[in-house]
């Protein structure tokens, strides 16, 4: 008993020393606010120009981290172990975030360029009068081909996948949401179904596309499409754009039945200790100028419609990743379908998976 | 008594390893194991885990960590066996082990690159006429790179034994008249069984839950129980059911170590 109580006693005042020392390493590293501003974001998601840029600007120092994913950005957010000014979350994780009480509230009257934004992509049911969150970028989830490799196959609609002399050829996302979706999609359902018939209907649907499914991959598939190793693929825009810069013979297309229309945003987790100098941050992104000359870094679609006129025309005017707006209100904004649905889309995908 | 403090000084490290690294995520584990997705104390993770789609997810993965098992054994026992009778035997351990201190993620890129339509195995394959196929992305693949990453760690313990082996033994064999392969059977294989068990647990156990071969080589068609986990806890976020299936990996973990332990008392007796 007294060598336990002895084991308890060295626990606690361990752990109580790695606190201070944890909170000490914090603050002299200038984690802690003061002149220093610590931004969240996907991994190669911004022009490192653009930070130097505003580091001159405004003497602020950027700490720069990256993520990979929604879910760990959140979980890290959650824990509270670094003070992130400024993260940039996909749309349902800041419902997921907005319900979990994690993010500050964006005074508008400190980001004027909020006027750059075009309407389309303002005040959507993510986040009503932007409450929350300011648009980063957006795109589209469709089908990238090999127009070389796939001779004489038109890409329109999702159906088109299911042709029999496609066997072995598609990569798929490694998404359940993306995946089950598109299996939704194709059968005209609504991408944020959670009717469990609509749900199985879906299931099979997708199962009978599985002799056609070569491998469900991540990043890897970039690598994979741009080197002509893949032939169809299934991602997300921005991707499709940054691997046919690589290679000329991609072509990409969002099929007619309709598709998911996503959105990465701006926004200043609880965390913040530097709140002014996110707001600036912000601000400084959504700049024309400079979003234009991010978006030529990062090559997804930009929301701010004054940047586009700094932009190389050929960029701007290509209908695949700037579609018209007849395109986009065609496509659906996931919606947060709470832990129990996205359960059971996940058990579903892990069962395709398996198939 | 002061033998007595100082040795109590020197477990102090061990003890508190144990107790944050061993003891406490273990039972975090446990704790969380029990917590349903509004975070209540129910069994329900326990009762879905036992339905077809996990079970079979199970099944599935102890088959892999099974045939992969089997085939670095088949591998190592003769490599580790030829390593013995080299003259600078040493030198050639090391050269098998070096690889192992590469980064597996680098060297699963590398298999991409390797099995590629366009790689260095295909281009192979056509020279000598069999003509090129799809080898990434296959199960074949998969248990290939899984058997090359674990050859290493099956080859050290067997080569110890082996090394360890009293060479009279095999006089003795001979003398009475064993013929080669009785030799093997009955004498070196039962005395280097020890090394053999502990290669097999350090590839059967860490196979049971490799995650990331499962998407870079097998293209996410095959699942593990470690895939399981790492979707549970990251995109799911249903915490509870990672971490029941997590429980489930360290039973089974506790039954293949108890099944393959050296009992040592029974050898020294």
């Amino acid at each position: 008993m007294k060598q336990l109580i002895r084991l308890a006693v060295v626990i606690i005042a361990v752990s109580a020393i790695l606190l201070v020392t944890i909170s000490r390493l914090n603050a002299s590293q200038g984690y802690s606010g003061g002149n220093t501003l610590t931004v969240y974001n996907w991994g190669d998601y911004i022009d490192p120009a653009v930070i130097d840029e505003f580091e001159k600007q405004t003497g602020i120092t950027v700490v720069y981290e990256t993520f990979d994913s929604n879910e760990a950005m959140m979980t890290k957010i959650q824990q509270g172990g670094t003070s992130y000014d400024v993260a940039v979350p996909s749309e349902y994780t800041i419902e997921k975030m907005k319900e979990e009480d994690l993010l500050l509230p964006i005074d508008h009257s400190k980001v004027p360029n909020l006027k750059n934004i075009d309407s389309r992509f303002m005040d959507l049911a993510f986040d009503p009068g932007n409450e929350y969150s300011v648009p980063y970028f957006w795109g589209t989830v469709g089908i990238v081909y090999n127009t070389k490799q796939i001779d004489g196959i038109e890409f329109n609609s999702w159906e088109d996948l299911w042709n029999p002399a496609l066997k072995n050829e598609i990569v798929l996302i490694d998404g359940a949401r993306e995946i089950v979706g598109m299996g939704l999609n194709s059968l005209h359902y609504s991408l944020n179904d959670t009717d469990p018939e609509r749900l199985q209907e879906a299931y099979d649907k997708l199962v009978s596309l599985k002799p056609n499914v070569r491998a469900l991959l991540g990043d890897e598939n970039k690598l994979l499409m741009a080197s002509g190793e893949v032939s169809i693929g299934i991602t997300w825009s921005g991707d499709a754009s940054e691997i046919m810069a690589e290679n000329e013979d991609l072509d990409y297309v969002v099929p007619e039945e309709g598709s998911n229309l996503w959105f990465d945003n701006m926004v200043i987790p609880k965390t913040a200790k530097n709140i002014d100098a996110a707001h600036e941050f912000i601000n400084f992104m959504l700049d024309p100028k400079i979003a234009a000359q991010n978006t030529e870094y990062v090559s997804y679609s930009t929301p701010n419609k004054e940047a586009l006129q700094y932009m190389p025309e050929e960029m701007v005017n290509d209908e695949r990743f700037y579609p018209p707006p007849e395109l986009t209100d065609r496509l659906e904004v996931y919606e947060n379908l709470g832990k129990e649905n996205l359960a059971k889309y996940n058990e579903l995908f892990l069962k395709f998976k398996m198939e | 008594m002061e033998n007595k403090t100082t040795r109590n000084l020197y477990t102090i490290p061990y003890v508190i390893w144990v107790a944050f690294f061993v003891i406490a995520p273990i039972l975090l584990v446990l704790y969380y194991s029990f917590q349903d997705l509004e975070g209540n104390f129910s069994l329900t993770n326990y009762r879905n885990f036992f339905t077809p789609i996990y079970l079979e997810m199970t099944l599935s993965s102890f088959w892999y960590a099974f045939l992969i098992t089997l085939i670095t054994l088949l591998f190592a026992y003769p490599i580790a066996y030829l390593l013995t009778k080299l003259k600078h035997k040493q030198l050639w351990l090391l050269l098998i082990i070096v690889p192992s201190w590469i980064n597996l993620l680098l060297k699963a890129y590398a298999f991409l690159g390797i099995f590629g339509t366009y790689g260095m195995a295909n281009k192979f394959l056509e020279t000598i006429g069999i003509g090129s196929k799809q080898l990434l992305f296959t199960d074949f693949s998969f248990v290939f790179v899984s058997v090359y990453i674990f050859i290493p760690f099956m080859i050290l313990p067997i080569f110890n034994a082996l090394d360890k082996l009293n060479p009279t033994y095999l006089d003795a064999a001979n003398d009475l008249g064993a013929s080669r392969w009785t030799t093997f059977r009955r004498v070196v294989f039962p005395l280097t069984i020890d090394g053999v068990k502990a290669g097999c647990q350090i590839t059967f156990i860490p196979a049971l839950s490799l995650f990331m071969l499962t998407r870079l080589i097998a293209g996410s068609q095959v699942i593990t129980l470690g895939t399981a986990i790492e979707q549970q806890f990251l995109v799911t976020q249903n915490w509870g059911m990672g971490s029941t299936i997590a429980v489930f990996l360290i039973i089974f973990m506790f039954i293949i170590m108890f099944a393959t332990g050296t009992k040592r008392r029974r050898a020294r007796g």
